[in-house]
Order: structure tokens, then C-alpha cells, then sequence
């Protein structure tokens, strides 16, 4: 009871502060925004034999980066916890660590879900004005009740690769590094703006270890129909991905302190 | 009955045994079957105030970074109620002392109780009764003064019907009731520390622990500061204990003193015992380089150090003519002469032959054994 108190309390922390910061909200908005209008719009050429337009084609892995974009930046949030010195304050507590990491990951996942539900939201708005965008997007309460647990179970396995960085690493500084060499070529390589059976042999390698595939294949089969994966393969990994992600992040978090 | 702690001096070995105040009692070392003594005592002053109950209890506590021992076997008792000081100068092992009875970290050897929990075998029990003032900011500064206290009673168990009431309470006792609801950013560093302050009393602890808590405040805010402490320890009878490298606070606030260097208590007692062991009040003579033989000669129970010649006698201003003239007899030229009622500071140099601020040598020295300490 006391730990659930602790849990909830973290993550009411992260809630408030990210009511606070109206600007990250936008933030973290814009770059997925303009993926879909610059990206989607310039290249219109039909995916998956002609069946599906490329906004279409491409809005799933924009959800996915937006989720990507506001899971890391609890990571982000950690090294600030700890910089600011309030990091000290939970873990003098009388409650255990475990329950710090887990309000901490639900607080950056609850936020993801936010922003990819504001997305998703914002895909379905548009389809409905302009109807040559987001075509091949199908966007009904049904989907959006499948494609909701799917987000919250990719940002909780991202928030976990945010936090195990985080606990790895010192500064700022050395977090920035990582997003541009890791988690950026992990956006690109996951099939979420082409398809990955185009790729060469060798980069689909690559595009087959990378777990953010597997997310985009996932949220791609439920919201326009065709996947390069089998959903259930692809649901299956993000599913042991996420869990053995937060699993990694607890016992780094931990160690760490 | 007192539980004690320690480490084998054999094998290191953790051996713990309960024992009354002023007991010497026989122990074995399972492991390696060394025989010692263990003696439930520190100080001669606990001997005598056997009936105090004691709210920290220290026993060779010892923590070692890779090439520097941090905190050097330390044993000492915190009575109930009393405010304690740990005086020293930046990088003596104060916060690392702080931090292993926090919780924070963990000992390489010995050990401590902390309100009668085992700080290695009970720590969530310990933090349950502690309250920790950091040395550094730790408020979340997004957040408004009131949900600060809000969120720590909520992570230390305080129930919800309590809450309004302690929270409305602690920020009245340090004046911020009218601040409650501006977020924390807007504050001054001042108004942050007491913020602070407030924070560590909401779950009501029976021990408080202050680390520097004055630490970059200006001199009018640090009285305030100081009046608060005071007042915590005469309303909430709650048991202090703070480190500073402020010589005046811990003379001002601290009912007992140990001071620390190098990881070491090189003394402890009353601030007002500390200075009378130096024997009155101290005559400070500047002299040039040259002089320094000669001086060494005429002042036999000086203490030189670099070009000043400290004097203790008992009454400096009767005393400094006969120091003067013998000085000019002597051809001891003197550029300043000074007097000096005793500080903590004076005993502290006296003990150690530096200042508890140190000058640019020593910083130097600090900033290297800082770079080795922080380590990987």
C-alpha cells in the first residue's frame, strides 16, 4: 500500500510538471507534425503495390515518434532529478527503489500516450477534412481501443531504454550523444518511413534487431491493414522487449544508486 | 539494551552484540575467531550522563573511496534532544558521515543506529525517522512550495486527513505561508533552504540531519536561518544534527561539537570546553620570513606557522606589552600584531596547524583529492 502510495506519487510529479511545461507539449508535437505535412506530402508515391498512400503509410511510424520523442525525455528527466538534486530526496524516502522507477516509468509513459493520442486524434481530424491524406488510415473507436495499449506497452519499453541510459551516463551532455547515435538510427532503421522489404539485405539486418520495427509494424497492421511483419510476431517482441526493458532499467536504476 | 555493530579488525567481519551503556563485554569473531572487547562507551562525557538515551550511536564507522578513506573509523554518541556539530573544513568527511547515516550509502566498515535502527540492516526504518536538510538544493523548482510538501508526505506515509494541517504548520514555522502556492523557482536561495527546512519536518522526525545548512546564504539569512534551528530544537525537542564549516554557527547553535579532519574526530565536547582547552585568548604576531629562527628561539611555547607566531596566554590585553618588548629586545621585527578571543577555529588550528577555511594551497589539494574521490 505504501509503495502503491509512492508509485502514484512519483508519477503524480511527473503529471504536474509536464502540465507545467506547456512549451515541451508543443514541442515535442512539432517534429511529428511536420513528418506528416513536409515528409508525407513531398514523396507521394503509393506503398505496398499501389494499396496504400504514403501519409498513410507513414502516419503509424509518426505516432511512433512521437511516443519516442516524450518516452526518452523521462530519461532526460532523470539526469534532472539527479542534477537538481530532488533524485536524493525520493531515494531517501522510506520507500523502495523499485517503486521510484516504476512512477517514474509510468509518469513518461502516461505522457507519451498523451502526445500519441494527440496525434492520432490530429490524423483523424485531417482525414476527415481533406480526404486525400491519411486515405488508407482506418481510424475508428475499435482501432483506437487496439492501437491504445500498443502505445502505452511501446513508451513503457522506451521509457525503459531512456531511464537505462540515464543511468548509465553522467550528464546531459552524453544523453544528447546517445539520442543522435542510438535512438535517432533506431527511428530510421525501424521501416517507419519505407518499406523494410525494399531495404537491401545487409540494413534489413540491422532493421530486423531493432525493436522500434517491431512497433511500427504492430501500430501499421492495426491502423491501415498491411505490415511487412506478422502482427502477432511483431506484438509478441514489442511485448518481451517492453518487459525486459523495464526490468534492465529497475535493476540499472538501482545499481546506480 | 543497545545493539551494537562493528567491524572485525581481523577479517572484517560484521559482529553485532547488546550491551548496556558503559559495558565491556567479550566477543568472538565467528569467522576468523579473533577475541576483542566490545565497549558500549565513546566519551568520558557519556560515562557520565549514563541516563541520557542516546538518538545516534557511531562505531568505527569507516568508508573508503579507491585510494582515500573518506571517514576514518569515527565513533561518537548523539544524546537525545541536543543539537550536535560537525565542524570541519570542505572535504573532511562531513556530507560522507551525513550520507551513511542517511541511508544513502553504505559503510565500508563499522556501523550506526540511528534511532535504535541498524542503519545497514533496518534503513527503510531508519528513513521512516529521520528528517535530511541536503546540502545542496533538492526542491523540485517547477513545482509551487506547497505540492513540494505535498509529494514528500505523501512518500513518507503521512495521512491524508494530517497532511493539510502539517503542511499549513511547517510553512508558518518558517514563514513562507504566504508563499505556499508560488512555485518554487521564484524563490531566493534563503527562502528555498527554509522551504527545505519545512520539508524535513512534515513526517515529524526524531532526528533532523542539516547538511551546511547555511551554505551560501548571506549573513543576515543564515541568523534567520540559525533562529529557526533554535526554535526546532526548543518546540519539537527534536534531536539536530548538522555539519558546518562555519566556525560561529557551530559556536552559536551546537550544544556538542566533534570536529573532523581528513575523515577523522580530532575533538569534541561543549564549543566553550573546546575553547578553554586552549588556554585563554591568543596573541597573533606577523613577523617577517627572517625572523622565523629567531622567533622559534626567543617564543618556546609558541605554535609558528609560516610567518605568524601564536601565543596563548591568559588575558591578551595585559599580556601583549611584555610579548611586544620582549620581541623588540630580541630583534624580532613585528609587522601586525593581533588578539583573539578563542574560536572553534583557533582550536581547530591549534589541533592541525591550518584554518578551517583554507587558502589557495590547500585548495588546491582539495580540488585533487575531489577529482580522486569522484573516481568512475
Amino acid at each position: 500500500m505504501r509503495e502503491l502510495e509512492a508509485v502514484y506519487t512519483v508519477w503524480l510529479r511527473e503529471m504536474i510538471r509536464y502540465y507545467r511545461a506547456k512549451e515541451r507539449i508543443l514541442a515535442s508535437l512539432a517534429m511529428p507534425i511536420f513528418w506528416l505535412f513536409i515528409f508525407g506530402s513531398g514523396i507521394r508515391a503509393p506503398v505496398f503495390g499501389g494499396q496504400v498512400d504514403y501519409t498513410s503509410f507513414i502516419a503509424p511510424g509518426v505516432i511512433v515518434m512521437a511516443l519516442m520523442f516524450t518516452s526518452m525525455h523521462s530519461g532526460i528527466s532523470v539526469i534532472w532529478d539527479r542534477e537538481l538534486g530532488f533524485m536524493k530526496e525520493m531515494l531517501v524516502a522510506p520507500v523502495s527503489r523499485i517503486s521510484i522507477v516504476i512512477g517514474k516509468s509510468l509518469g513518461g509513459a502516461t505522457t507519451a500516450l498523451i502526445q500519441g493520442t494527440i496525434i492520432f486524434l490530429l490524423i483523424f481530424g485531417i482525414q476527415n477534412l481533406y480526404s486525400e491524406y491519411f486515405s488508407g488510415v482506418r481510424i475508428n473507436i475499435s482501432t483506437f481501443l487496439i492501437v491504445l495499449p500498443l502505445m502505452v506497452l511501446i513508451s513503457l519499453g522506451i521509457v525503459g531504454i531512456g531511464i537505462s541510459i540515464a543511468s548509465l551516463l553522467d550528464t546531459l551532455e552524453g544523453f544528447g550523444l546517445i539520442m543522435n547515435f542510438i535512438v535517432m538510427p533506431m527511428f530510421f532503421l525501424s521501416g517507419a518511413l519505407f518499406p523494410i522489404n525494399n531495404l537491401p539485405e545487409w540494413i534489413r539486418v540491422v532493421t530486423y534487431i531493432d525493436p522500434i520495427t517491431y512497433a511500427v509494424e504492430s501500430l501499421r497492421f492495426v491502423m491501415i491493414g498491411f505490415s511487412s511483419i506478422n502482427f502477432v510476431l511483431s506484438f509478441s517482441v514489442i511485448f518481451v522487449f517492453t518487459f525486459s526493458m523495464i526490468l534492465i532499467a529497475t535493476y540499472l536504476f538501482n545499481r546506480r544508486s | 539494551m543497545i545493539t551494537k555493530t562493528f567491524a572485525c579488525p581481523e577479517c572484517n567481519t560484521q559482529i553485532s552484540c547488546q550491551g548496556n551503556l558503559g559495558d565491556k563485554i567479550k566477543v568472538v569473531c565467528p569467522k576468523c575467531g579473533k577475541k576483542g572487547v566490545a565497549i558500549f562507551a565513546v566519551d568520558k562525557a557519556d560515562l557520565k550522563t549514563k541516563t541520557d538515551s542516546l538518538s545516534i550511536e557511531v562505531a568505527g564507522l569507516t568508508k573508503i573511496y579507491k585510494n582515500l578513506k573518506a571517514v576514518n573509523n569515527l565513533s561518537f554518541n548523539v544524546r537525545t534532544g541536543e543539537i550536535f556539530g560537525f565542524l570541519g573544513p570542505n572535504g573532511a568527511g562531513k556530507t560522507t558521515t551525513i550520507n551513511m547515516l542517511c541511508t544513502l550509502m553504505k559503510p565500508t566498515s563499522g556501523g550506526a543506529i540511528v534511532c535504535n535502527y541498524d542503519i545497514i540492516k533496518h534503513s527503510l526504518e531508519v528513513r521512516k525517522c529521520i528528517g535530511l536538510v541536503f546540502q545542496d538544493a533538492s526542491l523540485d523548482d517547477r513545482l509551487t512550495a506547497r505540492e513540494n510538501l505535498e509529494l514528500h508526505s505523501r512518500l513518507y506515509g503521512v495521512q491524508k486527513s494530517e497532511r493539510r494541517k502539517r503542511i499549513d504548520e511547517v510553512l508558518e514555522l518558517v514563514e513562507l505561508s504566504a508563499r505556499a502556492d508560488s512555485i518554487v523557482r521564484t524563490f531566493s536561495g534563503g527562502m528555498q533552504r527554509r522551504l527545505e527546512i519545512a520539508r524535513g519536518l512534515i513526517h515529524y522526525p526524531k532526528v533532523l540531519f542539516l547538511d551546511e545548512p547555511t551554505l551560501g546564504l548571506d549573513p543576515q539569512t543564515r541568523k534567520h536561518v540559525w533562529d529557526y534551528i533554535l526554535k526546532l530544537k526548543k518546540e519539537y525537542k527534536i534531536t539536530i544534527m548538522m555539519t558546518t564549516h562555519y566556525m560561529e554557527e557551530a559556536d552559536e547553535l551546537c550544544d556538542r561539537v566533534a570536529i573532523i579532519d581528513h575523515g577523522k574526530i580530532i575533538a569534541l565536547g561543549t564549543p566553550k570546553k573546546l575553547k578553554d582547552n586552549l588556554g585563554g585568548d591568543t596573541i597573533i604576531l606577523d613577523i617577517p620570513d627572517d625572523d622565523v629562527e629567531k622567533a622559534r628561539k626567543v617564543f618556546k611555547k609558541a605554535k609558528i606557522f609560516d610567518s605568524q607566531v601564536l601565543l596563548s596566554v591568559k588575558n591578551a590585553g595585559r599580556e601583549i606589552k611584555k610579548v611586544l618588548e620582549k620581541a623588540k629586545k630580541n630583534k624580532i621585527y613585528v609587522i601586525e600584531a593581533n588578539i583573539r578571543k578563542p574560536t572553534l577555529n583557533d582550536v581547530f588550528l591549534h589541533l592541525t596547524g591550518r584554518e578551517i577555511r583554507e587558502g589557495a594551497a590547500n585548495l588546491r589539494d582539495e580540488l585533487k583529492r575531489r577529482r580522486g574521490m569522484r573516481g568512475h
